[in-house]
C-alpha cells in the first residue's frame, strides 16, 4: 500500500513515519508538500507530528487550510485511509474530519514519556493486528493533547464505538492517574464513525524497532499493510 | 539622497561605552590610518568583543590536543567534526548562553539552543540531538524558580518545536550561581563524510545571500554584553537579548540542507554572535577575500535602522552564505519554496577590504583579516589564590549516625535527586534514534543505516574546579570517559564550554590557566582530542564570581548495539561488581557539601591510567556482551550510585556487603564502577578485570524489593519503592509543585 506522509513547514515526524512505511515495512511512501492538491495515488494519508505552520493560532489551525487538506479531506470522505498522529490528529481536529478539540495539558507543560494504551477497537484497518482490550506502551510527546468535547457528543462519541485508545495502566485498568494530559475519559486516539479516519497523539512510529526497545507501534503500520493487501484483493475479486 | 543619523562621535569615552579600551581603538586607528566613523567602530568592538575574539584564553587554548586519528576539523569553524565511520562524520559544539539567559530565561535558553542547532546545519550536518548543561543557584534564590522554569520551557520550547531530541545532560545547583546561573547548549549533526561545508568565502564576484528572518533591533551588543559582568543595571538589558523563532528555524535548516544539494552554494554561516559582523568577517576572513555589502538591500523588520545596528543586529534565525555566480536562482528557488525570504546583499571581492555602502554613500571601509586574524591577545596577570593551602586542608569527616537517613537526606536533595522533571519536558524520542535517553550515565542514538551507536556525555564537578582547577579540569575528561565507557563506547572527541569569572582578576585567570591545563592533560592521556568550544567570561555578579565550571561534552562510538547494558539493574539474580579502587577522599564531596555545608579540601585524585584501564575494560565487556548493567561512581560515591542503580524502569532491589562503612559509603575517590552480569559471567569479569589491571570484587546480587547493604557490622535496609520515592519527587517538591 502506497503511503503519502503530508509535509507541513514545521513538521518534524515525517522523517520517522516514512522510515518506518518504507525501511521497516518496505512498502512504498512518498511526501506530499503542503502547497500540492495532487495526493500521487498514494492509498493511506499520515499527516504526521510536528509543529506545523509553527502552530500559531492554534495547534493544527492553520494546517488544516493548507491545499493538500482539501485533497486529503475528498479522500477521506471517499473512504481512503487517513491517519493523524500527535500534531496531524490536532490538524484532523481542527478540519473537522474528527470532532472534538484539544485543549493544553492540564499542567501546562509539554510531556515527553511513555504511557499506556488500552485497546478498545479492533475491527479497523489501522487496528486488525491488535487484540480487544490489548496493552501497548507508546511515547507520547506534546503540550496539547487534553481532548475535550461537550458531555453529549462525548456519549455519542463512545456509543459510536469511536474510542479507539484510551490511557491506562500497564494492566489496563484506566485511571486518572495513567492519564498524562487531563483528556477527556482518558482518551487518546479516536476514529470518526465510517472508520477510515483515525487520530491519536502517541507515537507508533517511535516504538517500531527493535533496537529502540520497543515495537508496540508496529502493530498499527501491520494492519494498515495488512487491509491494504486485503483491499487489493476484494478489488481482484470483484475484477 | 542624504540621511541624517544622529550618532555619538568617536572617542576613548564613547569606545568604551560599547566595550573598546583606548589601546584598542588606538590599535584599530593605526589598522585604519585614520579615526573610524561609529559604524567602524561598532563592528570593532563586537569582532573584538572577548566573546567573539578569546583575546583572553587564546594563549591557553592552544594547549589543547586538537588532532586525532578521527578528527576531520578541529577548532576555528562553526564546529568541530570527527569521522564516525561507515561513510558518516558527527559535527558537534557547545556554546553557553549564560547571560541571556539570566535576564530573561525563556528566550535566553531558546536562543541558545537555535544559536548551537544553526551552527550544526551551517557546516551542512543533520542535527540530530541535544543535551544542556545547567547550573542553577539555590532553589530559594530570589527569581531562581521563575530562571528555572523559564530555562527549561525555552530549551523544550526550542528543541521540541525543531524536532531535535534533547537526549541527555545535566543540572546542578549551587549557591554560586545564585546571580549568575549558567546554561550551555550541546547540539550533535550528522553528515556523509563528502558533503560538509565551510565558512570560507572565495571567488570573486560571487553573490551574498542573506536567507531567513528580517532583521530587528534585537540582540544589539550581544556579543559585548556577554563579555561583561553583572550588577543591578543588568535587568535593564533585557533588550539585548534576542528572540527565538523555532518555527523559522525549522524551515531555515530544512532549506538550507536542500539547497546544500544544489551544489551552487560556495560557503554559508549563520548570523549567531554580533550578527551580520562577524557572519560576513569572518567568512572572508578565513578565506581571504573582501566582500561588498549593499546594506539598503538587508532585509529590515521595521525601517530606519542605521548600518550600525544592522550590523550589530542579533535577530535570530539568519544565515548569510555565498552562491556561485550564475547559479544563484538555483538556491534561492529553494529558499522561496520554503517560504523564507531570499535577498543578494553583495559580492565577494579580492580588495581584502570590507565595504559597506548605505544610500549611496560609504557606511564602513575596512580591512577584514588586521579585524578577524589580528585581534588583540591578551597575557593576564596570573595569581595562585593566596589561601590555597588553607583551602586544600583535609576536610574533618563527621560519620553519619544512620547510613540510611544519610541516603534518603541525599536523594533528596536537588543536587543529587533524580531530574525527571526536567527532561520531561523535552522530547527526547523524535527522530527515532534514541536507544538510550536521559537518565542515564552516557545517551545512546544510532547512527541510522549503520550498526553502530552514537554516545554523548556532559560532566563538569564545579565544587573540584573551584578547588583544584586543574584537578577539576582532569576529573571532568576523565569521568566523561567512564560515562561514555559503560555503554561501551570508544570517546571521538570533546568539545568544551568553559564557564569562569573575570579574566582581568588573577585568581580567574589562575582557574582558567589550571583548568585548561587539567583538561589538556587528561585528554592527552584518555587520547581525546578537544575539536570545538566556547569560552564564557565575566560570569559574576556585584563581584561574586561563580566556581570555575568547564563543562565537558563527549561524544563517542559504539560498534555495535547489539549488547547495550543499561545503568540500572536489569534482572534479578545478576552478581554486582564493584571495580576501582576504594579510597576515603573527601575534598569537595557532596555528602559534607550537602549534610554539612562543608566544602573543604583538596578533590579526589584522578589517577589517569587507572581510568584509562577501567575505560578498556568497560568497553571490552560491553562489547562481549557480558554486562546487564554498568553504572559509574560520581558524585555522592557508592551508595548514591547502588541506589541509582536500583532506579531502573522497574526498580529493583540488591543484596550487597562491602568492606568500606559509615562515611566512607559516600566517598568520591574516582575511577569506579558497578555492573551487574550474569551469574555464568562472573568469573570471565572478574578475570578479565585482573588481566586488565583493574580491581574489582563481587559485592552481591540484584533482586527483591529493598536495597540491603551488610558494611562494617551494620546493616542498612531500605524499601527501594520508598527510596525511589524519594529521589524522584525532590526536585519538582523542591520547586513547589
Amino acid at each position: 500500500m502506497k503511503c503519502g506522509v503530508v509535509v507541513f513547514p514545521g513538521s518534524n515526524c515525517d522523517h520517522d513515519v516514512y522510515h518506518v512505511w518504507k525501511h521497516v515495512l518496505h512498502q512504498e511512501a512518498a511526501f506530499l508538500w503542503h502547497q500540492d492538491d495532487s495526493l500521487q495515488g498514494c492509498e493511506l494519508i499520515v499527516l504526521p507530528g510536528g509543529f506545523a505552520y509553527g502552530d500559531y493560532l492554534r495547534a493544527g489551525a492553520l494546517a488544516a487550510l493548507s491545499p493538500v487538506m482539501g485533497a486529503v479531506k475528498r479522500h477521506a470522505e471517499a473512504g481512503g485511509l487517513v491517519l493523524g498522529i500527535c500534531n496531524g490528529f490536532q490538524v484532523l481536529l481542527e478540519t473537522g474530519l474528527l470532532p472534538g478539540a484539544m485543549r493544553r495539558n492540564e499542567n501546562l507543560r509539554f510531556q515527553c514519556l511513555d504511557v499506556h494504551l488500552k485497546t478498545e477497537r479492533t475491527d479497523l484497518p489501522f487496528t486488525g493486528r491488535l487484540a480487544q482490550g490489548q496493552v501497548l506502551r507508546l511515547p507520547i510527546a506534546h503540550a496539547e493533547g487534553n481532548y475535550e468535547d461537550s458531555p453529549e457528543r462525548l456519549d455519542a462519541l463512545e456509543a459510536g464505538g469511536q474510542v479507539v485508545f484510551r490511557y491506562c495502566e500497564p494492566d489496563g485498568r484506566v485511571t486518572p492517574e495513567s492519564n498524562p494530559n487531563g483528556a477527556a475519559r482518558n482518551i487518546a486516539g479516536i476514529a470518526n464513525a465510517a472508520g477510515n479516519v483515525l487520530g491519536l497523539m502517541p507515537h507508533p512510529e517511535r516504538a517500531s524497532e527493535a533496537v529502540l526497545g520497543n515495537t508496540d507501534g508496529l502493530a498499527l503500520f501491520e494492519s494498515l499493510v495488512e487491509a491494504g493487501a486485503r483491499h487489493l484483493e476484494s478489488v481482484g475479486a470483484r475484477q | 539622497m542624504t540621511v541624517t543619523v544622529s550618532e555619538p562621535a568617536v572617542n576613548a569615552e564613547t569606545a568604551r561605552s560599547i566595550g573598546l579600551t583606548g589601546e584598542e581603538l588606538e590599535r584599530l586607528k593605526k589598522i585604519l590610518g585614520r579615526d573610524p566613523n561609529w559604524t567602524e567602530l561598532g563592528i570593532t568592538s563586537a569582532l573584538w568583543s572577548e566573546h567573539c575574539s578569546y583575546k583572553s584564553s587564546k594563549i591557553y587554548l592552544r594547549e589543547f590536543p586538537t588532532e586525532g586519528p578521527h578528527v576531520l576539523q578541529g577548532p576555528g569553524e562553526n564546529a568541530g567534526v570527527v569521522d564516525v565511520g561507515h561513510g558518516f562524520v558527527a559535527v558537534f559544539k557547545m556554546e553557553s548562553h549564560n547571560h541571556p539567559s539570566f535576564i530573561e530565561p525563556y528566550q535566553g535558553s531558546m536562543t541558545g539552543v537555535g544559536g548551537i542547532l544553526r551552527d550544526i546545519f551551517t557546516m551542512g550536518a543533520r542535527p540530530i540531538a541535544c543535551m544542556d548543561a545547567l547550573r542553577f543557584g539555590e532553589i530559594d534564590a530570589p527569581r531562581m524558580r521563575f530562571l528555572i522554569d523559564g530555562v527549561v520551557r525555552g530549551i523544550g520550547g526550542y528543541g521540541n518545536c525543531m524536532g531535535i531530541p534533547t537526549v541527555g545532560g545535566e543540572t546542578g545547583f549551587h549557591r554560586c550561581y545564585n546571580g549568575n546561573i549558567l546554561v550551555n547548549a550541546f547540539a550533535l549533526g550528522v553528515a556523509r563524510r563528502d558533503r560538509i561545508f565551510h565558512a570560507r568565502a572565495s571567488g570573486a564576484g560571487n553573490p551574498v545571500l542573506y536567507v531567513g528572518s528580517r532583521t530587528g533591533r534585537d540582540g544589539i551588543h550581544g556579543a559585548t554584553m556577554a563579555s561583561e559582568s553583572f550588577d543591578k543595571e543588568s535587568e535593564q538589558k533585557r533588550p539585548t537579548v534576542q528572540v527565538g523563532d523555532p518555527f523559522t528555524e525549522k524551515i531555515l535548516l530544512e532549506a538550507c540542507l536542500e539547497a546544500m544539494r544544489t551544489g551552487a552554494i560556495v560557503a554559508i554561516q549563520d548570523m549567531g554572535a554580533a550578527g551580520l559582523t562577524s557572519s560576513t568577517f569572518e567568512m572572508a576572513g578565513r578565506g581571504g577575500t573582501g566582500l561588498r555589502l549593499d546594506l539598503d538591500r538587508v532585509p529590515l523588520r521595521q525601517p530606519g535602522l542605521t548600518p550600525y545596528e544592522m550590523m550589530l543586529s542579533e535577530s535570530q534565525e539568519r544565515m548569510v552564505l555565498v552562491a556561485r555566480k550564475g547559479r544563484e536562482e538555483e538556491v534561492e528557488k529553494v529558499f522561496r519554496r520554503w517560504g523564507l525570504e531570499v535577498v543578494d546583499i553583495g559580492e565577494i571581492t579580492d580588495t581584502g577590504r570590507a565595504l559597506l555602502t548605505w544610500h549611496g554613500e560609504t557606511a564602513a571601509d575596512i580591512p577584514i583579516q588586521p579585524l578577524t586574524e589580528e585581534a588583540p591577545v591578551y597575557h593576564r596577570p596570573v595569581a595562585e589564590p593566596a589561601d590555597l593551602a588553607e583551602r586544600w586542608k583535609a576536610p574533618e569527616v563527621p560519620q553519619p549516625s544512620d547510613p540510611r537517613q544519610a541516603l534518603e537526606e541525599l536523594l533528596a536533595t536537588p543536587e543529587l535527586a533524580g531530574k525527571r522533571w526536567i527532561w520531561q519536558q523535552y522530547d527526547h524520542t523524535v527522530r527515532t534514534n534514541t536507544v538510550q535517553g536521559p537518565g542515564g550515565d552516557a545517551a545512546v542514538v544510532l547512527l541510522k543505516g549503520t550498526p553502530s551507536g552514537l554516545a554523548m556525555t556532559c560532566d563538569v564537578n564545579p565544587v573540584y574546579c573551584y578547588f583544584d582547577p586543574r584537578r577539576g579540569g582532569a576529573q571532568a575528561v576523565a569521568e566523561a570517559v567512564r560515562n561514555l565507557a559503560c555503554v561501551g563506547a570508544e570517546p571521538v572527541g570533546l568539545t568544551d564550554c568553559l564557564n569562569f569569572g573575570n579574566p582581568e582578576r588573577p585568581e580567574i585567570s589562575w582557574q582558567f590557566r589550571e583548568a585548561v591545563r587539567g583538561i589538556s592533560e587528561a585528554c592527552r592521556a584518555l587520547s581525546v582530542p578537544v575539536i570545538s568550544g566556547n569560552v564564557s567570561f565575566y560570569n559574576e555578579t556585584e563581584g561574586a564570581s561563580i566556581y570555575p565550571t568547564p563543562a565537558i561534552a563527549m561524544v563517542g562510538v559504539i560498534p555495535s548495539l547489539a549488547s547495550l547494558p543499561d545503568p540500572w539493574f536489569r534482572h534479578e539474580g545478576d552478581r554486582i561488581v564493584l571495580l576501582g579502587d576504594d579510597r576515603s577522599e573527601f575534598g569537595g564531596a557532596a555528602y559534607l557539601r550537602l549534610l554539612y555545608d562543608l566544602e573543604q579540601g583538596r578533590p579526589p585524585a584522578v589517577v589517569l591510567d587507572a581510568e584509562l584501564r577501567l575505560a578498556r575494560l568497560l568497553r571490552s565487556l560491553v562489547a562481549q556482551g557480558l554486562l546487564h548493567t554498568a553504572h559509574d561512581l560520581s558524585e555522592g560515591g557508592f551508595l548514591i550510585a547502588l541506589a541509582e542503580a536500583c532506579f531502573g524502569r522497574r526498580p529493583m532491589g540488591a543484596r550487597v556487603e562491602v568492606s568500606m562503612a559509615g562515611a566512607d559509603l559516600f566517598s568520591e575517590s574516582q575511577g569506579r564502577a558497578l555492573v551487574a552480569v550474569p551469574p555464568a559471567a562472573l568469573e570471565q569479569v572478574l578475570e578479565a578485570a585482573t588481566t586488565m589491571g583493574v580491581p574489582a570484587r563481587e559485592i552481591g546480587e540484584t533482586g527483591g524489593a529493598d536495597l540491603v547493604l551488610k558494611s562494617g557490622g551494620e546493616v542498612l535496609s531500605a524499601p527501594v519503592a520508598r527510596l525511589h520515592e524519594i529521589w524522584s519527587t525532590a526536585l519538582p517538591k523542591a520547586l513547589g509543585l
